[in-house]
């Protein structure tokens, strides 16, 4: 039996230094994939020893220690029959201890590889939640969904493309660094979005494994970022953090006892997380400031924290500021003029200027794959009266989601349509 | 130093001036693209260069069997071939991107970046 106090040193061990040995051994032995094993192995050696010989005083450095040995056994091993090729590596054997800061410097270089633009954005998203976030091969298969042996393929393709192709363990270069860092928040919101709206039958509504996974693996990354707070980079970094932190914050208000999805204007806002409605709120104002202060110009997760900022400061959903909203979604749309950000307008244009002119907005976009598409209409044109039609809308709203919680308040809303048209008590 | 292929993909079907539209669409990228190989040779990248004939002047020889047999035209049926390639010379893949980046630019056509084996990769196959 372990003691608990030795399990949760392990726990704790794992999610803290985890990132820092992959990052440390990739570095040392220039190769992902026997960095990944050696740390899989240290961490091994500990569940086996800790138990027996305590907890040592820096677990940390502990575990860099015993998985750059289990690098070098390896390598030694294969050395036998390659001597040659392994020499140089053995040669890092006696190193010394590197320095704090250059170590936190590996694990940003270890987000970079895992994102790089040249692997799918399939394989960016499992390599990151692997290298950095230390989640097993089951676990992300379940995360997304697909055969352990599929997920399992999919990393291994990529680290051997890492390794073939040359993908450099190293930082973008200034001019590159803002496009990937844009490519990394892709898919650190990739993460906590599959996390948020989790699909798949019998999947819980919200996966919190994935969404905490996310915003500690955005905070990490907003820790290591060189650079003044005043770059646009810095700025949607924070900008991610705040719009995690402020959706996060309503998830337990988001999904009723019975497994529906509450909207917005109906969660009990007393349900809140606090404490991360106002790190959220700091942040925002954090990003505001910088603007103000001449910095550039906010970015999409900037805007869309914004966004968030104005909701959750509202105490009740009749006092939010809708005029802001929609401000704030018209200069989204200038940066990113794509039909779901128009659509996400919609809603806040419906508050503002009615549901027919937000109608007539939703009607132009080509969404017709998307459920969400169908499930705005379906609520502008029940708030117009207009029952068969909205009727249709949330049968293919229905047909189209996947996220259970959704189809349970979509088959709801359907459901209190009630009768067809002409009992509606449409005012025509 | 590491070797990578990048190779152009052009429409199947050519005009009089090969993949471009014009003679003078033709005449610029020529002069970009001899631009460009330039650059590569002054910064120590270039290995080899070279344009492609078109896809239909190329016969498939299997030599397999006992007697080779010979195929009019190319090995794959597509709607883009193999127009012509670089072997280029790069410390690691985002060097090789940015040539291959420049070089799509003046050549006006997608490039494919493969990198080549190294003698530390097929040293790998052999001992597996």
């Amino acid at each position: 039996m372990t003691p608990p106090a030795v399990d949760e040193a392990i726990t704790r061990a794992h999610r803290e230094e985890w990132a820092r040995v992959v990052a440390t051994l990739t570095r040392r032995f220039g190769d992902l994939g026997t960095a990944e094993d050696a740390a899989a192995e240290a961490f091994a050696t500990a569940v086996e020893r800790w138990p027996r010989d305590g907890v040592p005083p820096n677990p940390g450095a502990w575990l860099t220690t015993t998985a750059a040995r289990k690098a070098i056994d390896r390598l030694r091993r294969e050395s036998r029959r390659d001597a040659k090729h392994q020499e140089a590596r053995l040669l890092f054997e006696d190193d010394p201890p590197t320095p704090r800061g250059a170590i936190d410097d590996d694990r940003l270089r270890l987000v970079f590889t895992c994102c790089h633009p040249a692997l799918s954005p399939e394989a960016r998203v499992a390599l990151t939640l692997r290298m950095v976030g230390g989640l097993t091969v089951p676990e992300i298969a379940r995360a997304f969904l697909v055969q352990e042996a599929t997920m399992g393929q999919r990393i291994t393709r990529a680290k051997a493309k890492i390794r073939a192709a040359r993908i450099p363990y190293r930082l973008p270069t200034a001019e590159d660094l803002q496009a990937r860092l844009d490519g990394v928040l892709t898919v650190l919101f990739l993460v906590f979005n599959e996390g948020y709206l989790a699909t798949g039958p019998g999947t819980d509504p919200i996966r919190h494994d994935l969404t905490a996974e996310a915003i500690r693996l955005t905070r990490l990354v907003r820790d290591l970022l060189p650079g003044p707070g005043g770059s646009t980079a810095a700025g949607e970094v924070t900008g991610l953090l705040a719009l995690m932190l402020l959706t996060e914050a309503r998830g337990r208000a988001r999904v009723s006892a019975a497994g529906e999805l509450v909207t917005l204007d109906e969660q009990d806002r007393g349900a809140w997380d606090r404490d991360l409605v106002d790190e959220g709120h700091r942040l925002v104002r954090e990003t505001l400031a910088a603007v103000a202060a001449g910095g550039p110009p906010p970015g999409r997760y900037q805007l869309l924290a914004a966004i968030n900022a104005v909701h959750t400061d509202a105490r009740d959903a009749r006092d939010t500021d809708w005029a802001q909203v929609v401000a704030l979604y018209d200069r989204l749309a200038r940066l990113d003029p794509s039909p779901v950000v128009a659509l996400n307008r919609a809603v806040a244009v419906a508050e503002v200027d009615g549901p027919d002119v937000a109608l007539a907005l939703v009607d132009r976009l080509p969404l017709e794959a998307y459920h969400a598409f169908h499930a705005t209409r379906a609520e502008l044109l029940r708030r117009l009266g207009r029952s068969t039609e909205a009727r249709a809308a949330y049968d293919r709203a229905i047909e189209l989601a996947g996220n259970t919680a959704e189809v349970a308040y979509l088959t709801r809303r359907r459901g209190q349509l009630g009768a067809p048209e002409a009992t509606s008590g449409r005012t025509t | 130093m590491p070797q990578y292929l990048l190779s152009v993909h052009g429409p199947a079907e050519r005009t009089p001036f090969g993949a471009y539209a014009s003679k003078e669409d033709m005449l610029e990228a020529f002069a970009e693209t001899g631009a460009f190989n330039d650059r590569l040779v002054a910064d120590g990248s270039f290995v080899f260069a070279g344009g492609l004939a078109e896809a239909a002047t190329a016969t498939v020889v299997d030599g397999t069997g006992d007697q080779p047999v010979l195929t009019d035209g190319p090995y794959l049926e597509a709607k883009e071939y193999l127009g012509g390639f670089w072997v280029v010379e790069a410390p690691d893949l985002d060097v090789a991107l940015r040539l291959a980046a420049e070089g799509s630019r003046a050549c006006r056509g997608k490039v494919e970046v493969r990198p080549f084996q190294t003698p530390e990769s097929v040293q790998e196959m052999l001992d597996s």
